[in-house]
């Protein structure tokens, strides 16, 4: 299945929640921010969200900035 | 001295804010805080690069600092008004600073959209911040809608130029009843001391400082300037005169 990841086209193989995509790709899940399909999700529920063809993630982090 | 800046609920007593972006090594940024005494400093929300998901900057800024996320990165009131939530729901607080900007060559701020972002983040129950152009109607409108402080820009961000919009910024400090920040474009010291002798609130500076030799030196530099400019404010500036006034008396000379 296709997914959208920061503006970005993915493939995943297999289906995984969302925590174990973030897992498997090594985001350090204490620092990001999560919005699935343009809700902000709270990070209770990244394991109860199984990831579908089309869904859009943004994964944001603070950064330097004035 | 007890002369606390109010922002929402929080007391401040350092009205030197800075940001975070811009420097060599972030690593600097704990000393820069500790030793300027710092306790506002901004951050930016951005997509985290997956394939080399970066160091957090949160990471390098000191327990018990004001966090100040800003909207950079938004074109219009309703991409501000996402990055705001965002920034919240990363567990940092309320504050926001807006910050509307759809024109690359000076990055001046959007106040329309700005507004209209502000009245919308007021009624979630943000502590807002606006970057703005220092316009005396919108900041009213801002006034009206709720917002913790206005943030008018010196000079271009990033410039290094000074208080060149000086004379509106002095009607915003006059005529708003609200902390009156100024953000953007201060270089030097001299020039944050300049605001805060006028009656601003607090200075906000990020290039002048990471792009320094010492940036460590010129926080405390500027730090130090921010408070001068305030004393020098609480303690009424002698008045300005064309002609001279002698200092000593000017009886009882010798012959």
């Amino acid at each position: 299945m296709k997914i959208t990841v920061n503006g970005e086209q993915r493939n995943l193989d297999q289906k995984v929640s969302l925590h174990e995509f973030l897992e498997q790709n090594k985001i350090n899940l204490n620092v990001v921010v999560v919005e699935h399909n343009y809700h902000i999700l709270d990070r209770e529920k990244w394991k109860d969200i199984a990831l579908k063809d089309g869904d859009n993630l943004e994964i944001l982090q603070f950064v330097g900035g004035g | 001295m007890t002369d606390k800046l109010k922002i929402g609920e929080q007391e401040i007593t350092n009205r030197f804010f800075t940001g975070t972006g811009k420097h060599s090594n972030d690593s600097i940024i704990p000393q820069l805080v500790h030793e300027s005494g710092i306790e506002v400093v901004t951050v930016a929300l951005r997509r985290v690069d997956l394939t080399s998901p970066e160091e957090n900057i949160l990471h390098h800024i000191p327990k018990g600092c004001i966090l100040l996320p800003n909207t950079s990165g938004a074109r219009n009131a309703e991409e501000a008004v996402r990055i705001a939530r965002l920034a919240r729901a990363c567990g940092c607080g309320d504050w926001i600073k807006i910050e509307v900007i759809r024109d690359n060559k000076y990055l001046l701020p959007d106040n329309y959209e700005t507004a209209k972002a502000a009245e919308m983040l007021v009624k979630e129950g943000f502590v807002v911040l606006p970057y703005v152009s220092p316009d005396l109607m919108v900041a009213k409108d801002l006034e009206n809608a709720g917002v913790a402080a206005v943030m008018p820009l010196g000079a271009p961000i990033g410039t290094n130029r000074g208080l060149q919009t000086k004379e509106m910024v002095r009607i915003l400090i006059d005529e708003i009843n609200l902390p009156i920040i100024v953000d953007a474009g201060i270089g030097r010291p001299s020039e944050a001391a300049e605001a805060m002798e006028m009656g601003a609130a607090a200075v906000l500076a990020n290039t002048a400082v990471a792009t320094a030799l010492d940036p460590v030196n010129m926080a405390k530099a500027f730090s130090m300037a921010v408070d001068a400019g305030r004393r020098a404010y609480l303690s009424g500036l002698g008045p300005i005169k064309t002609e001279a006034e002698a200092s000593s008396p000017l009886t009882g000379f010798l012959s």
